[in-house]
């Protein structure tokens, strides 16, 4: 427990986050370990979670047919990972599979929403951290979609 | 100006769309460039085209580019074999702030080809790395195919205090890179803004994402952020008006720009 909360507080989704709120963050951690190829959810499967990425490198990948699937985006290293929990019908969009070996911190998406209606406090500390983070994919995604690198033939 | 013969040294294919053409300075040519420069090459009976310098301007008596085929006068370039000759015209232009940027950490952010013209930044900054504080080298490209200069890359991150970082904005399965688009990249780096100056080349619309970026979320003012600027050229020399970008001629007050010079009209639809 005592090394659930340390990793917690030193990470920067949750930097400068209250003793009380990082307690009851801990209560709804644990470690989790995935191998290569493995999937930490699938497109359509109940979001009961989310993860701090504490060490390799995971893809969001969007299925498409008569082809491979689609990467989106990777995360890695001390990124966020999963937004569905928050979000009703709390189903996975993407599929999230383990490049390569993957450590991680769950959060119990199920537990922390009971948390936050229980304390509003804690539910608008963690919306303000998730929002941030979804504003900056949003930004991303609008890049993406210009495809900016693409040639203009002269 | 007249354009100097030059004669083709080695023409090496970097993508499936993108090479690197060698040049050996002839005495009527001018080889002494600054970091950002560009040349303007004229394709015997095809055409003439400003082209950013991507060698060492530690190398004497060498130039070389890195262009994308993107046109007629591309084409006949990527053609071109060794011995044959081209036109040069130059270095014209405004250089890449490099001595401004001694003892500072430096922060170079390209998409695309973008990461030509900084190429010899990156170079003038390792023959010199004991003149600059950190190096970071942030890269985006379209699709892992389209990635350049892998073994200069793999050569830079092996170098002290240096950091080069690549992306792209879509992935295959096979794809065991990062993925997602340029500004993605600043999550996995930490930037000391007063220490920091930027240094960014790419498409109009990335650099303006990038800016926001490190302006906003990184703290770094627009006086240390610098940025090439693009439109069509021809006469090189301030004359034609053909690359009027506001009050500035980007082929003679640019191509490199202060964030802070150019931000106001960088806002202003369709200039």
């Amino acid at each position: 427990m005592e090394n659930l909360e340390k990793i917690l507080s030193e990470h920067p989704f949750f930097d400068g986050i209250g003793k009380t709120y990082l307690d009851i963050l801990t209560g709804c951690a644990r470690n989790v370990h995935f191998e290569a190829g493995a999937y930490l959810g699938r497109e359509g499967e109940d979001a009961t979670s989310f993860f701090l990425i504490r060490k390799g490198k995971v893809a969001l990948e969007i299925r498409t047919p008569q082809r491979p699937p689609l990467v989106i985006l990777t995360l890695e290293d001390g990124d966020i990972l999963g937004f569905s929990w928050l979000v009703p019908p709390h189903l996975w969009r993407f599929d999230m599979r383990a490049v390569g070996s993957v450590r991680a911190l769950a959060l119990d998406g199920r537990c922390l929403r009971g948390k936050c209606e229980e304390n509003h406090d804690l539910g608008y500390e963690l919306l303000k951290r998730f929002a941030y983070v979804v504003d900056n994919r949003l930004q991303a995604t609008r890049l993406q979609l210009l495809d900016v690198y693409a040639a203009a033939r002269a | 100006m007249e354009p100097a013969p030059c004669r083709v040294l080695h023409v090496g294919r970097e993508t499936h769309d993108t090479f690197t053409l060698t040049l050996e300075v002839t005495p009527e040519g001018r080889a002494e460039f600054a970091p950002g420069q560009f040349s303007m090459l004229y394709v015997f009976g095809v055409g003439e085209l400003p082209i950013s310098i991507s060698g060492d301007p530690g190398v004497p008596g060498r130039l070389t580019y890195t262009v994308r085929v993107v046109g007629r006068a591309t084409e006949a370039l990527a053609r071109l074999r060794a011995g044959d000759w081209v036109g040069v015209r130059g270095p014209f232009g405004s250089a890449w702030p490099v001595e401004a940027a001694r003892g500072m950490d430096v922060l170079i952010v390209a998409g695309g080809i973008g990461i030509a013209p900084l190429r010899s930044v990156v170079y003038h900054a390792l023959r010199n790395r004991d003149a600059y504080g950190r190096l970071i080298i942030l890269h985006g490209a379209r699709s892992p195919k389209d990635l350049l200069y892998r073994a200069d890359f793999r050569h830079w991150n092996r170098q002290a205090e240096t950091r080069a970082l690549t992306t792209v904005d879509h992935g295959d399965m096979r794809w065991r890179g990062r993925v997602g688009v340029v500004t993605t990249l600043f999550r996995y780096v930490r930037l000391v803004p007063e220490r920091t100056i930027a240094m960014l080349c790419g498409p109009e619309i990335m650099m303006r994402y990038v800016c926001a970026e490190i302006c906003g979320n990184h703290r770094i003012p627009p006086s240390q952020i610098f940025l090439t600027m693009e439109r069509n050229m021809k006469c090189a020399a301030g004359f034609c008006g053909h690359c009027q970008f506001g009050p500035y001629f980007i082929c003679k007050d640019g191509p490199v720009f202060s964030y802070e010079k150019v931000k106001p009209l960088l806002g202003i639809h369709e200039l």
